[in-house]
């Protein structure tokens, strides 16, 4: 009996423990959102304090969405995401399965620049990608926004890791049955590391989208701007307009939120074992 | 008996003579982006780091060891590298300590435990610009959220003394879910049976966490404070949205990867933020070469 009571009374401090940091982490989305649909005045209003508006305005939203032109944002947003998901998983699913299945000189060298390359942080190689676009005249364009993302390390090593880990036999009566290398790595082999390649695709996805500094760089003119480092110039413009602020920031949250609450599992599976096999 | 042998033999070497052809095939888009993108860049960086940059990136100028002697010299520069271990040093064992806690909790059957979960992870697909100007708007001193709860008129972030801290609990905000995710990953391939002898011996909670949890735990932990402390060592973001130029407390927060930023994209001296980022580089190797050796007196493996 005490023992029990012991342990209700442990589950209800776990539980208690557990929903204040829900709260902390649920705070500044609900006061994001609370900003968003309140009026300046009672956005800065003291005495009294207003948590809840009083009447649910959209004017922020309304005025925002007319100075903002966030169908561009998205259009540029999601072409970013969609041409990095493709390079790499093209790039690195068929990497991987030469590095994981395949003997061929020179093989070790190669991955051990690929190994060399993870360990480098990112900041080094944006001035020579800078000049490099620059030089070919593309900044302000969607490709200078996918540009350092065409090719991915991390990637390569994730799905190495993947192929590796498939049974050899496969292949083996793969290559009996006569398919070669190509048709192998197609047909049988590359669908088995589906997981992994969905893993990468959110991965890349997600970092892609909360990217600033590359794009802040490279595209400067607002209309090829993701949503990312428009708000960020945004912030400059508007700085005490706090409802707008917050309106903006709502907007370019909740795409990638809605998406996050469908695909939960596989956006926590995706960046966990992204991360956890890095 | 003899031809049988040939006949399976014959495809076997074609098959191994064409991994040769294939192998090469199948890497060469990647090295060949790894190398355009990274290898001959970072050797570009290092070869700016001796130029001075003029105006529009023309009129570079040869100065041999100028730029690293001025940044030997530059206060702004160490002060920045030291802003950046104290972010870190906030940013590190917080996110870690409360996310071990919290991970433990959740790592077994209870009702909720998803929805906890979805909530603590929500941060890592929030745009980094819109988590820093809401908690910048919460800061706020005069009409922000914070001061009204806790009443008073602190200046959450252009308080020197304070603002770098103000910035660090927003890394450690946005952090936390993507450690709790890892670590209940580490924690579910620790053997139950262990904390059932532990029980019967007497051992649980507290006793079981430190005797067992921690130890088995100890790679997972490793990997993410490997990872954590290359990460926060490269803070940018925060510090470029939260703190405007002109705040009294940007000079005791801005980080080494802001004054980076600054002096190759806004003050046009692409050189000198060579010089900064390669020093960064050195710092980040020489923290990262003394925890691989330090691992060795506390990370258990099987």
């Amino acid at each position: 009996m005490s023992l029990k009571t012991k342990r209700n009374t442990q589950k209800i401090l776990v539980h208690v423990i557990l929903i204040i940091f829900s709260i902390i982490m649920l705070v500044p989305f609900i006061w994001m959102m609370l900003t968003a649909f309140k009026s300046v005045g009672e956005a800065t209003s003291v005495n009294p304090f207003v948590i809840f508006p009083s009447e649910w305005k959209t004017d922020a939203f309304t005025a925002v969405w007319k100075n903002m032109n966030f169908f561009l944002l998205y259009k540029n947003t999601l072409l970013l995401i969609f041409w990095r998901v493709v390079c790499a998983c093209l790039t690195a699913t068929m990497a991987g399965y030469a590095f994981g299945r395949l003997q061929f000189k020179g093989k070790n060298f190669m991955f051990s620049l690929v190994l060399f390359q993870m360990m480098i942080p990112g900041q080094l190689f944006i001035i020579p990608q800078y000049i490099m676009v620059s030089g070919m005249k593309m900044t302000n364009s969607i490709f200078a926004l996918v540009f350092p993302g065409l090719v991915t390390a991390f990637g390569t090593f994730l799905l190495k890791q993947a192929y590796m880990s498939l049974p050899k036999d496969l292949e083996e009566a793969a290559r009996l049955d006569g398919c070669n290398i190509f048709q192998t790595f197609l047909r049988i082999m590359a669908p088995l590391t589906k997981s992994s390649m969905i893993a990468l695709g959110i991965f890349t996805a997600v970092f892609a989208y909360k990217d600033l500094m590359w794009p802040l760089v490279v595209n400067t003119s607002a209309a090829k701007m993701p949503l990312s480092a428009a708000l960020a110039t945004m912030q400059g413009q508007y700085s005490s307009n706090y409802p707008q602020l917050m309106a903006a920031s709502l907007i370019a949250c909740v795409p990638m939120i809605v998406l996050y609450l469908i695909f939960q599992k596989q956006f926590i599976e995706g960046i966990a074992t992204s991360g956890g096999k890095l | 008996m003899a031809g049988k042998t040939k006949k399976v033999k014959a495809p076997v070497t074609s098959w191994e003579r064409n991994q040769n052809i294939w192998g090469w095939l199948f890497i060469l888009p990647t090295m060949l982006g790894l190398i355009i993108l990274n290898i001959y860049p970072m050797f570009s960086t290092l070869y700016q780091s001796f130029f001075k940059t003029g105006d529009f990136g023309k009129g570079n100028m040869f100065v041999g060891l100028e730029n690293y002697t001025t940044l030997i010299q530059d206060s702004e520069v160490w002060r920045s590298l030291w802003n950046t271990f104290k972010y870190a040093i906030i940013e590190v064992p917080f996110s870690i300590a409360i996310a071990l806690v919290l991970a433990v909790f959740l790592n077994r059957k209870m009702a909720g435990r998803s929805t906890y979960r979805a909530i603590f992870f929500l941060p890592m697909v929030a745009a980094p610009a819109a988590v820093a100007m809401v908690w910048k708007w919460l800061y706020n001193s005069k009409f922000g959220l914070l001061n009204h709860v806790f009443g008073g008129n602190t200046e959450w972030i252009s308080n020197p003394k304070i603002a770098w801290i103000s910035i660090a609990v927003i890394g450690v905000w946005s952090i936390l879910g993507y450690n709790i995710v890892l670590f209940i990953s580490g924690l579910q391939e620790i053997p139950k049976d262990y904390y059932e002898a532990a029980d019967i011996d007497g051992a649980s909670g507290p006793a079981a966490f430190f005797k067992i949890t921690l130890p088995l735990l100890s790679p997972t932990i490793f990997f993410v404070l490997i990872t954590r402390v290359i990460g926060s060592l490269q803070v940018f973001d925060l510090v470029y949205m939260v703190m405007d130029e002109n705040n009294p407390a940007m000079k005791s927060t801005q980080s080494i990867v802001y004054l980076f930023y600054q002096y190759s994209f806004k003050y046009g001296n692409k050189g000198y933020g060579s010089a900064i980022v390669l020093l960064l580089l050195l710092v980040i190797m020489i923290i990262t070469i003394f925890q691989m050796i330090a691992q060795k007196k506390w990370v258990y493996y099987n």
